[in-house]
């Protein structure tokens, strides 16, 4: 095309001179629309059900809030709670029923929005796909364009049919706009943040790392704010991350809608600088440059391979549990200061099952998410094994004097370390924030540790589940993530949506310890492991009696 | 003559399709064995067949006196593999790949590995992910060649090379032989198969359609002749010989194909009209090629 004969001229992109070059925009709407005519409404239609559902069993549940709102207030208000699903805006029915569900659901659609941009952007460059399409009829800036634009209908559509499903079950019609303009500033950030990730780096994998590194540190950001105390500085982090502002909307309470204005700023600016960054640097390239790398390995083996491989991911995660370990300590020391009433002991032991102090419920409840997000990290390790073989590149490494068992262990070994590992990291540098507080260092690391690394056999659980799929059922891998979904849905949302304690079970880590504070009981922790065991090894088998390439 | 490779009645589908379909292949120890074959013959399941990544339904194969699908990590010290398409580990290097490849097969000659870096103008540096497909093979090829072993396995590798690294890829694979080492070369190049394989096997449909030397497999063929005499011939005298097809006589000027059996009745006969003029050209690959896959006509069967 014509800007690739002058690849950096400074603010200058030869397209700007003559076309648009926009050209074909649509013609690759429509192409990235028909690649995407599942996933687009599938997750559509999932985001705005689980919010009328969950919505409608709260409203059959408490059909009159009035005598159980002061009961619910404390809880609702309690720091922990806030730091994972943020603040309530109101104690209203409508509040209430969606308390869970709104920033959990503005994460889902941050995903969807980087998931779809991310597509038909860096990995369809990085495929060379984007190669074959720019050679025909097709503006420099005509992919880029059309990822925003699918990927920006994905998002108004969550948002005005989670709107519609609030209203039709019931919810007050204000709220549930505002609900959807909640959704929509934060969503459309994430399409613009992505589409500037997608023009740093060369690969797909490193736009991940962008996108999704920031959707963490946005997390965390208003995790911080939204615990803060009142008129501590703190406060205003809330007001810088992107998913701050979803709370701030305060869907049910002030309905503040002049947030999305933060929202629209931000997608604009983002989207213009992705352009801009995308008419200075050539098909392939990112604006961060890549080194020459070295011309000797050291590499000897498939466990070093592996590990080198996983490297990046896991240094990644270990830094993210380091942070949410310092995070969680340290907003224990709000939880004690709340005001400790019998009420609010009682409610959150309803909600979380546990038998100790406020503290440790707060530490249990807060482990067993970090557990699942380690079960991710175990699953994507694994799950690794696919794209080896699907790539081919896993032929040339067994063509080698490798058995593939032992490629198969390294993985799961590599697996079970990180997921391992990343626990054992929550649990100390939480114990550490922690006791440093209460004075008993040592004990608090001990509890913590111990209570993070109960719920390992239900992360392996999950890790083998990936195996088995990659060994019996090779084409069906991504169904670990989906078991990986169910469980969590089960674990957060099963009790809220009535379901039956057989099928909430399902899930392993309905099974873990509420630890600190309650008892281990050592029978469901072996029988865990049992399960683990057993399944490993019916994939490891598997692996071993199919054809390679599946 | 020991093998290196035998295979006999190998069988396999996969669903629906029948990849292989009783094929035999015997590799001697020591020789350049081309196998050709179209797309989709089954030449890669072969391969992949020898290397124990996928198991045959029926039939037996042997590698080097080992079963491909039991003795995977003995076998493999001795043998070395390029696959067709190469694909790289994108964040890794290819001198680390190279290397990898080595360490995992007991180590590397180092002289070898700079000498065959050279030869193919492969720089190591760079990341899987800004390799070509030609420098991808390259690196695949460069990690085979600078080990000791045994056997090459080489599925179609000169794919994406250069008419300069097909020449060099030549040389290494003759060296290779020299210093004893046996290679099984499929390929669908008949040129590069003619100029370094000692002997081939044919395979169509899953099945082996011939093999043996060139000089057996053209002794197989029909030569075409191409002569002018001195006085014209009853185009019946040369159609009604045994094994001549194609032939067209107008007058003194005749062209058309012989079994080699039959060269000599031929030329009987058209020595007693007077030779003024006469080419005799022996099948290329090429025609021996075409012939194996000649579709099986009944129009075809008539015309013969």
């Amino acid at each position: 095309m014509t800007a690739a004969t002058a690849p950096r001229t400074a603010g200058a992109p030869a397209a700007r001179a003559g076309t648009s070059g926009l050209t074909g925009t649509g013609t690759l709407v429509r192409l990235a629309a028909r690649r995407d005519r599942v996933l687009i409404p599938v997750s559509v239609l999932a985001l705005a059900g689980v919010v009328a559902s969950s919505a409608q069993a709260t409203i059959a549940l408490y059909p009159d809030l009035g005598p159980a709102i002061d009961a619910f207030r404390s809880t609702l208000e309690n720091p922990a709670l806030v730091a994972l699903y943020g603040p309530i805006s109101s104690l209203t029915i409508g509040a209430f029923s969606t308390f869970k569900t709104v920033l959990m659901g503005a994460v889902f659609l941050c995903l969807l929005a980087y998931v779809v941009v991310r597509r038909h952007t860096r990995t369809e460059e990085e495929e060379g796909r984007l190669e074959l399409l720019g050679a025909g009829v097709v503006g420099r800036r005509a992919p880029l364009a059309a990822a925003v634009l699918l990927s920006t209908v994905a998002v108004v559509a969550t948002c005005v049919l989670t709107a519609a499903s609030a209203v039709a079950v019931g919810l007050d019609p204000a709220g549930s706009i505002a609900l959807g303009v909640a959704w929509l500033t934060v969503g459309l950030t994430w399409v613009g943040v992505t589409a500037v990730a997608a023009q740093l780096t060369e690969t797909a994998r490193g736009t991940a790392g962008f996108a999704l590194g920031a959707l963490g540190v946005a997390y965390l950001l208003r995790a911080a704010g939204d615990t803060a105390g009142d008129g501590s500085p703190l406060r205003a982090l809330s007001w810088i991350s992107p998913l701050g502002w979803v709370g701030k909307v305060s869907a049910f309470g002030q309905n503040r809608l002049w947030v999305l204005v933060l929202g629209l700023l931000a997608y604009a600016a983002l989207v213009l600088t992705a352009f801009a960054l995308l008419g200075r640097r050539d098909l392939g390239a990112g604006v961060l440059p890549s080194r020459p790398g070295a011309s000797r390995g050291s590499l000897g083996s498939v466990g070093r391979l592996t590990l080198r491989l996983a490297r990046g991911t896991i240094v990644g995660w270990v830094v993210a549990f380091l942070v949410l370990g310092g995070l969680v300590g340290s907003i224990a020391g709000n939880v004690q200061a709340f005001l400790e009433s019998d009420e609010t002991t009682k409610m959150l032991r309803r909600l979380g099952g546990g038998a100790g102090s406020i503290v440790d419920t707060f530490f249990a409840t807060e482990l067993h998410v970090a557990a699942v997000a380690a079960a991710a990290l175990g699953i994507s390790l694994v799950t690794r094994m696919r794209s080896e073989e699907a790539s081919g590149r896993l032929e040339a490494l067994l063509g080698a004097p490798v058995h593939r068992d032992r490629w198969a262990l390294a993985h799961l070994g590599l697996a079970v370390a990180a997921t391992t590992l990343v626990m054992t990291i929550i649990g100390l540098v939480a114990g550490a924030v922690d006791g440093s507080r209460t004075g008993d260092v040592p004990g608090s690391i001990g509890s913590l540790t111990g209570a993070a690394l109960a719920t390992l056999p239900a992360v392996w659980v999950c890790v083998a589940v990936a195996l088995l799929l990659v060994g019996a059922a090779p084409r069906l891998t991504g169904l670990a993530w989906a078991a990986l979904i169910v469980f969590l849905v089960l674990g957060e949302l099963g009790a809220l949506m009535d379901l039956p304690g057989w099928l909430i079970a399902i899930s392993p880590f309905d099974h873990v310890p509420m630890l600190p504070g309650g008892s281990l009981e050592p029978l469901p922790l072996a029988a865990l492991l049992a399960v683990f065991a057993v399944v490993a090894v019916l994939g490891l088998t598997a692996l071993r009696r199919r054809d390679i390439p599946a | 003559m020991t093998s290196a490779i035998q295979v006999h009645d190998l069988r396999k589908t996969f669903g629906r399709t029948v990849a292989l379909d009783g094929l035999d292949l015997e590799v001697a120890t020591g020789e350049v064995h081309g196998f050709l074959g179209p797309n989709g013959a089954g030449k890669s399941t072969t391969l992949r067949i020898l290397l124990g990544l996928v198991r045959a339904d029926g039939g037996s194969a042997t590698l080097l006196g080992g079963d491909p699908w039991r003795d995977v990590e003995s076998l493999h010290r001795r043998i070395a593999y390029v696959p067709g398409d190469v694909a790289l580990w994108p964040n890794l290097t290819g001198g680390e790949v190279i290397d990898l490849l080595a360490r995992l097969r007991g180590g590397l000659d180092e002289k070898r590995r700079a000498d065959m870096l050279e030869r193919f103008a492969l720089d190591p540096t760079k990341k899987g992910r800004s390799y070509s497909k030609g420098n991808r093979q390259k690196v695949a090829l460069v990690a085979a060649l600078s080990t000791d072993v045994e056997l090459l396995l080489l599925d179609e590798p000169t794919s994406g090379l250069d008419p300069l690294m097909e020449a060099v890829f030549k040389d290494a694979v003759r060296e290779f032989r020299s210093g004893g080492g046996t290679v099984l070369l499929s390929s669908h190049i008949l040129s590069e198969v003619e100029s370094v394989c000692d002997r081939v096997s044919i395979i169509r449909d899953g099945r082996n359609v011939e093999s043996g030397t060139l000089t057996q497999l053209r002794h197989l063929s029909r030569t075409t002749i191409d002569a002018t005499l001195d006085r014209p011939v009853d185009p019946g005298a040369i159609t009604v010989l045994a094994g001549v097809v194609d032939a067209v006589v107008s007058g003194e000027h005749v062209t058309c194909s012989v079994e080699s059996g039959h060269l000599g009745e031929l030329l009987d006969v058209l020595g007693r009209h007077g030779i003024r003029s006469l080419t005799s050209a022996p099948p290329t690959l090429e025609e021996l090629f075409m012939e194996q896959y000649r579709p099986v006509e009944p129009e075809a069967a008539s015309h013969a």
